[in-house]
C-alpha cells in the first residue's frame, strides 16, 4: 500500500513541489548509503580482478577474473559452499519447528505473560562470540556438562574431534541462539490470525491438528516466508560459532571463514575479494530461490481457495 | 581537551618531549617496562603498548596499522617469520650505515641475525632469541644406551624410547609449531622448504628432495611406533611435555621431547608446585636437537623477537636509537634474568647474572644451538608457504616418503602461483 502512487494525469503543481521536497530530503541518506556501502563493494569488485597480497604491494597484478575460475574450480571453495548450505538448511529447519512451538507459547500464554515471553528471547539478546564460547565449554570433554548429561556418550568423547559431532555442536549453539528470533517473526503472524477463523473452524467441527494445518499456517504463510528469508541469509553467512569453536578444524568451515582466512589471515585482498562477491551473489541467489519456492506456493495456496 | 592532549602527545614541534609508541607482545611485560624506562631520554619517553596475545592476531593488528600509513607505531616486536612480510611490504624503516653494524654487530649470534635481514639490509634488531633443544629424561637416555654428550638422530630417539616403553613428544597439531618441527628436520638434511624466497611468488620450491623424504621418513617411523604420544595428531608445545619427567599421573618411564627454551624453568616450577615428584627435575638432561641424519649438524628451529621500527612514524631516527637501546646487552641480560627470554647476543651469556640464574651448560646449548638454527623460509609469503605445508603434511599418519613431499611441492607451486586455495 506504501507503494501506491497517483496516476501521474492527477498530479498537481503541489504533488510535483512535494515529490521534489521529498526526493532532497532523502538525497543526504542516499548518498550517505552510497558512500557507506556502494564504495565498499565497487571496491571489493575492483580488487577481485587483482592479484594483490597486502604484504606484496608491488608485486600488485591484474589477472582478471583469474581469481574466480581459482575459487570456482577449486574443491575447497565447494565443500565449504557445501558445508554452509547444509548448516542453513538444518538449522533453519529446526528453528522454524521449535521457532513456532515458542511462538505458541508466547501467543497462547495466560500466566506469567512478561516472564516467560522474556526469557525465551534472552538467548538472542546474547552476542555470538560469547554463546559460541559457552556452547564450547559445554561440549569440552574437560569441563563441559554435556557428556556427562548424555547417554552413551562417553564421558571423555571429543566433540570437536571429527567431522560430524562438531558440525552438531555449531549448529546446536547456532540454533539455540536464534530461535528466539525465528519465534519473534513467527509470533507476529500467529497475531494477524483472526481469531474468528478459528472459532468458525471449532464450530464446523475441525480437530486441532486440522486447524493448525488447514487455517494458522495457511493464514501466516507470509510471515513464515519473511522468518525463512531473514533467518537462511543469516544463517547462510554463519562465522563467530565456527570461528569460536573449531577455527575451521574437521572441514567445518564456512564460506565467510574461507573469506577471512584469504583476507585476514593471508593478507591476500584479491582473492579474498573475489570470494567476498562470490559470497555475496550466492546470499542473492539463496534469496532468489527461497522467494521463488513461497510464491510458487502462495499461488497454489490462491487456487485452493 | 580532546585537541590538547593529542597536542602534547606528538608536539615534537613545539619543543614537546616525543612519545614513542613501542608495540610488544604480552611476554615479560614488567622487564620491559623496565627497559623502555631505561631507554626514554631527554628527548623522547617511549610508551609500552600491549598487542594481543595470540601470534596470528599480532601479526593482523600490526599490519592493519602499517596498511594504513600509522603514524603512531614507532616501535614495534616481530616474531620473525613476519619479517619479510613486513619489510617486504615496505614497513619497517632500514638501519642503514652505522646503525645496521649497530644493530647487528657480530656478536649477535647467526642464527638471529639470519632473520633479521631483508635484500640486503637491516631491517629489525634482535632482542630475545628461542630455539628448540632435546629434552630428555637421563634414564630413559641410559635405559636405551644412548650416549648424549654425543649428537643423537631421530631414528636412535625414536627407536630407544619404543624398546624401553617411553615416548618422543613432538609439536604435531595442524598449526605453526608442526611446520617449525619439519622445516627443522629438513634444513638438518641440508634441504630447505623454498629457496630463492625474496623473489616472492616465483620462489624455488625444494620440499621434494632427499632432504624432504628423509623428514618424512622420520615423521612416519614415529607415527607408526610406540614412541609416538597417543595425541601426536593434536599435540603442542604444553601436551607433549606430559610424561617428560615422573610425576604421579605420569609414572611411566619417561620421554624424549623437542622442545623450546621455556622448559628448564617450567619443569622446576612444575617440581616446586608439586606436580612433579620430588627430585624429578634432577633426572632432566638436555642436547643439541637431533640429527636428521647421522654425522649431518642438526638446525634446531629459531624463534624469539625481534624490534622493527615502523615506516610511517614521525620520528624514524629517535625510534631507531630507541630501538638499538632496547635490544642493548643490559636489555637482553634483564629480559633473560627475569623472564627467562634467551639473549640474541653471544656475549650476555657470560655475564655473572646469567651464569647464576641457569646451569652453564645448558646456556651453552642455548647459544649454540641458536648460532647454528636453521630459519623457516624468510618469504613475504610465509603465511601461505606454512598452511600450504601443513595441509598436506597433517596428520602425521598420513605422510608417506615417496608421496607427501611430491604432493606438498606441486600443491606449494599451486598456491604460490594463485591457482589453489588455501
Amino acid at each position: 500500500m506504501s507503494t501506491y502512487v497517483a496516476p501521474r494525469v492527477d498530479q498537481s503543481d503541489r504533488t510535483v513541489a512535494e515529490n521534489k521536497l521529498g526526493r532532497l530530503l532523502v538525497a543526504p541518506a542516499i548518498i550517505l548509503m552510497l558512500i557507506v556501502t556502494a564504495f565498499p563493494m565497487l571496491r571489493a569488485l575492483w580488487l577481485s580482478v587483482y592479484d594483490y597480497s597486502l604484504t606484496a604491494p608491488d608485486d600488485r597484478s591484474f589477472v582478471g577474473l583469474r581469481n574466480y575460475t581459482t575459487a570456482l574450480t577449486d574443491s575447497l571453495f565447494w565443500s565449504t559452499t557445501l558445508n554452509t548450505v547444509f548448516i542453513m538448511v538444518v538449522t533453519v529447519a529446526v528453528e522454524l519447528v521449535i521457532g513456532f512451538i515458542f511462538a505458541m507459547v508466547m501467543h497462547r500464554i495466560i500466566f506469567a505473560r512478561g516472564v516467560i515471553r522474556t526469557s525465551i528471547l534472552i538467548p538472542y539478546g546474547i552476542i555470538t562470540v560469547v554463546s559460541g564460547f559457552a556452547w564450547q565449554f559445554a561440549f569440552s570433554n574437560n569441563n563441559g556438562f554435556v557428556n556427562d548429561w548424555l547417554p552413551l556418550v562417553g564421558a571423555d568423547f571429543n566433540w570437536f574431534g571429527q567431522y560430524g559431532s562438531a558440525m552438531a555442536a555449531i549448529m546446536v549453539s547456532e540454533i539455540w541462539k536464534t530461535t528466539p528470533f525465528m519465534s519473534l517473526l513467527l509470533l507476529a503472524g500467529l497475531a494477524q490470525v483472526s481469531e474468528d477463523m478459528i472459532e468458525a473452524a471449532k464450530v464446523d467441527g475441525a480437530s486441532w491438528w486440522q486447524r493448525l494445518w488447514k487455517v494458522i499456517l495457511p493464514n501466516m504463510r507470509s510471515a513464515i516466508m519473511v522468518a525463512v528469508l531473514f533467518r537462511a541469509l543469516d544463517a547462510y553467512r554463519i562465522f563467530d560459532n565456527i570461528f569460536v569453536m573449531t577455527a575451521g578444524a574437521q572441514g567445518t568451515e564456512s564460506v565467510s571463514f574461507l573469506t577471512y582466512r584469504q583476507v585476514i589471515e593471508q593478507f591476500q585482498l584479491g582473492m579474498g575479494s573475489a570470494l567476498s562477491v562470490l559470497l555475496f551473489l550466492s546470499v542473492l541467489v539463496v534469496a532468489f530461490v527461497i522467494v521463488k519456492v513461497f510464491r510458487v506456493d502462495l499461488a497454489a495456496a490462491r487456487r485452493e481457495g | 581537551m580532546i585537541g590538547s592532549s593529542v597536542l602534547t602527545a606528538c608536539g615534537s614541534d613545539g619543543g614537546g618531549k616525543v612519545t614513542l609508541n613501542w608495540y610488544i607482545n604480552p611476554d615479560a611485560q614488567e622487564t620491559v617496562d623496565k627497559i623502555a624506562k631505561n631507554c626514554s631520554t631527554d628527548d623522547y619517553s617511549i610508551a609500552v603498548q600491549l598487542l594481543p596475545n595470540n601470534a596470528t592476531e599480532q601479526r593482523t593488528q600490526l599490519a592493519r596499522r602499517l596498511a594504513a600509513k600509522d603514524s603512531s607505531t614507532d616501535l614495534m616486536n616481530l616474531d620473525p617469520i613476519f619479517v619479510p612480510e613486513f619489510a617486504s611490504a615496505g614497513w619497517l624503516e632500514p638501519f642503514v650505515d652505522d646503525l645496521s653494524s649497530q644493530a647487528l654487530g657480530e656478536d649477535v649470534l647467526a642464527g638471529a641475525a639470519a632473520t633479521a635481514t631483508w635484500d640486503g639490509q637491516v631491517v629489525v634488531v634482535p632482542q630475545w632469541s628461542n630455539t628448540q633443544v632435546l629434552w630428555y629424561r637421563k634414564s630413559l637416555a641410559e635405559a636405551a644406551g644412548l650416549d648424549m654428550s654425543k649428537p643423537v638422530t631421530w631414528k636412535q630417539i625414536i627407536d630407544g624410547a619404543a624398546d624401553n616403553g617411553g615416548k618422543v613428544g613432538v609439536q604435531g597439531n595442524k598449526y605453526e609449531g608442526y611446520v617449525v618441527w619439519i622445516n627443522s628436520m629438513i634444513m638438518g638434511a641440508g634441504g630447505n622448504i623454498v629457496t630463492d624466497t625474496e623473489a616472492g611468488r616465483d620462489a624455488k620450491i625444494e620440499i621434494d628432495s632427499d632432504a624432504g623424504r628423509d623428514a618424512a621418513t622420520i615423521i612416519k617411523q614415529l607415527a607408526d611406533s610406540k614412541a609416538a604420544q597417543a595425541d601426536l595428531s593434536v599435540s603442542n608445545e604444553g601436551t607433549s611435555l606430559a610424561g617428560l619427567l615422573e610425576s604421579k599421573a605420569n609414572p611411566g618411564p619417561g620421554s624424549f621431547n623437542v622442545n623450546w627454551t621455556f622448559v628448564y624453568k617450567n619443569q622446576v616450577d612444575a617440581e616446586a608446585n608439586g606436580d612433579l615428584v620430588k627430585g624429578a627435575t634432577k633426572d632432566l638432561g638436555w642436547a643439541r636437537w637431533p640429527a636428521t641424519v647421522e654425522g649431518e649438524e642438526s638446525r634446531p628451529p629459531i624463534g624469539g623477537i625481534q624490534v622493527g621500527v615502523g615506516a610511517y612514524s614521525k620520528h624514524t631516527e629517535m625510534a631507531q636509537e630507541a630501538a638499538l637501546c632496547v635490544t642493548n646487552s643490559d636489555a637482553q641480560e634483564a629480559l633473560a634474568v627475569e623472564a627467562g627470554l634467551f639473549p640474541s647476543r653471544g656475549s650476555v651469556y657470560e655475564s655473572k647474572a646469567l651464569t647464576d640464574a641457569f646451569p652453564e651448560d645448558l646456556l651453552a646449548l642455548f647459544r649454540e644451538s641458536i648460532d647454528a638454527a636453521g630459519p623457516r623460509p624468510q618469504s613475504p609469503y610465509y603465511s601461505q608457504i606454512s598452511s600450504a605445508v601443513q595441509s598436506v603434511w597433517h596428520p602425521p599418519s598420513s605422510v608417506e616418503p615417496d608421496k607427501t613431499p611430491e604432493e606438498s611441492a606441486k600443491f606449494l607451486s599451486d598456491v604460490l602461483a594463485g591457482k589453489r586455495l588455501l
